[in-house]
């Protein structure tokens, strides 16, 4: 299962023959054990990683570190559940250490992560502070180099 | 200065690498793709590199023991015990060498004599041959057969065997056919090999990269440890190609005479390297395992593309090479390789560049991504379609 999680996480695309090729199982093993992670929640969706320059040029990205006061009962879950519902905000995961959620979103243009920090963020009882970092370029995503691989650079010496 | 007068004639008589001349081509070439490095894709494991920093940050890198470090040695030894069952002792047994390259050269110099015929066991790995010859040795071709998936047969050996016969060379896991000897063609061979007095070289560099088999050596048979010299290395198991360090072991007869001319030629293997390889040999396994499982995947992805493709191919299980047949396409594998780069971009090389038995094969690597793979194997598709006879 790890190593079939490690080939979708490479590459989602691959057809069930391929990897069961690669895997050296039938077709039909590999078809179950796909459902199997989909049904028991392990595999939560498929996506794809863009390079966001090429492709919207206009787009801007921020990681943004959040001071909250957990709630009675549910802890952060709440609020963490609270800010996952906007639609713009892409991950949303609680750290350990100097804050409590981290959060990625992405917006047009750096006014409207501005606006949305102050007035949908912030506003929300239970944070305390918010410190917002714009994201300057990418070089890797989930595994995947955001940017041209380097030149093989073994030669054929004999 | 008339050169080709006064240099050395067993030198110039040497031919070019034929691997060589391919690549040459290939570079001068816009979006070409190739399958055709005979080196690990991966980067050596991060242990082994910080051992090395370490090594340069807190050490004087002065020569060392003619041997090697004792300490690798026996690593070494240990390795060999835990892998093959092969006991060999430290001190007097095993010699580090600059690669398994120098391990070969070596064994061919404190071996031969003049005219002496040495059986070199095809298709295989340019080097022999050459090496031969600067020993003042005969190098002798041994083909072998695809029907037989490569494998050395006792018939083919009896039929090349004559008085003159000192050394018989086999590398098993072999580049560039992916072949490997099993238990039973071992025991074929060594009952031929146990009457006679012939010196076996078993290049084993591969040994570590077999897919749903344990590799065998030959060493261990009956009869077989006092003629044989193995000869193994960091480059492909550890991903050390750079870092230039192998061994060779063998009766302690055999290492004393060789280690003398590596004395002279060439003091001491690279210390820097040796500090490294000890932790390959004591801490890496994990990192071994893994980077075998992906070239056993890769192994797979490609022999289904070719089967797909109408491409006849054995399913080799050592190495990281695949030996197709092109003799579907109608042409030889130099023309084959040529037209495949020029029409589809993809570098291979041709299969005779290991020896005459391989004129109807290409050599194919898969020390690249799956994803390096499947397009070419795309392009090949793509060529195969257009040339099928």
């Amino acid at each position: 299962m790890k190593e079939l999680l490690q080939l979708l996480k490479e590459n989602a695309r691959r057809s069930n023959a391929e990897l069961a090729v690669i895997l050296g199982r039938d077709e039909a093993t590999v078809a179950a054990q796909i459902k199997e992670l989909e049904n028991t929640g392990v595999i939560r969706g498929y996506s794809v990683i863009v390079d966001e320059e090429l492709a919207d040029k206009d787009e801007v990205s921020a990681y943004i570190e959040l001071k909250v006061t957990p709630q009675p009962d549910c802890g952060f879950d709440e609020l963490a559940r609270m800010i996952s519902g906007f639609e713009s905000v892409e991950s949303v995961t609680l750290m350990s250490g100097g804050y409590d959620l981290g959060i990625t979103i992405t917006g047009t243009g750096l006014r409207d992560i501005a606006s949305f920090v102050a007035q949908r963020l912030a506003t929300i009882k239970g944070v305390l502070s918010t410190r917002t970092h714009f994201v300057l370029k990418r070089y890797k995503e989930k595994g995947i180099l955001i940017q041209d691989e380097g030149n093989d650079e073994r030669g054929v010496y004999l | 200065m008339n050169y080709q007068q006064r240099m050395s004639q067993r030198a110039q008589a040497i031919a070019p690498s034929p691997i060589r001349r391919f690549f040459d081509m290939a570079e001068n070439m816009e979006g070409v793709i190739s399958l055709g490095v005979g080196e690990p894709d991966f980067r050596t494991p991060w242990t082994i590199r910080s051992a090395a920093i370490n090594t340069l940050e807190r050490q004087a890198i002065f020569y060392g023991a003619n041997s090697g470090l004792l300490q690798l040695r026996q690593e070494i030894s240990r390795f060999m015990e835990r892998k093959y069952q092969l006991s060999y002792c430290p001190e007097n047994e095993l010699l580090v060498t600059i690669g398994g390259s120098e391990a070969v050269d070596l064994t061919f110099r404190t071996l031969i004599n003049p005219g002496d015929e040495v059986l070199i066991t095809e298709p295989c790995f340019v080097c022999y041959a050459p090496l031969v010859s600067m020993a003042d040795g005969v190098p002798v071709s041994l083909p072998t057969k695809e029907e037989n998936e490569f494998r050395l047969t006792a018939a083919e050996l009896k039929e090349k065997i004559t008085p003159k016969t000192k050394l018989l060379v086999l590398s098993y896991p072999n580049n560039p056919t992916g072949a490997i000897m099993r238990r039973e063609d071992y025991e074929e061979i060594t009952a031929l090999l146990r009457d006679t007095d012939i010196f076996v070289l078993s290049d084993e560099i591969y040994s570590e990269m077999t897919y749903g088999t344990k590799h065998v050596s030959i060493a261990g048979f009956e009869g077989m440890r006092e003629r044989t010299i193995v000869v193994n290395g960091f480059s492909k198991t550890f991903a050390m190609t750079g870092w230039r360090l192998g061994w060779m072991a063998a009766p302690p007869e055999i290492i004393a005479e060789a280690r003398k001319i590596h004395q002279y030629g060439i003091m001491c293997a690279p210390m820097v390297s040796q500090r490294a390889a000890i932790e390959a040999l004591k801490h890496c396994e994990s990192d071994c395992a893994d980077m075998i499982a992906e070239y056993d995947r890769r192994r797979r992805f490609l022999l289904e593309r070719f089967s797909q493709m109408g491409l006849r191919c054995f399913p080799a299980q050592g190495a990281f090479y695949l030996f197709p047949s092109i003799e579907s396409s109608g042409m030889d594998s130099e023309s084959f390789c040529e037209q495949l780069l020029q029409e589809e971009r993809v570098a291979v090389v041709p299969g005779s560049a290991f020896g005459a038995c391989g004129k109807n094969n290409i050599r194919i690597s898969y020390a690249y991504s799956l994803k390096h793979l499947a397009e070419a194997a795309d392009r090949m598709e793509h060529f195969l379609s257009k040339h099928h006879k």
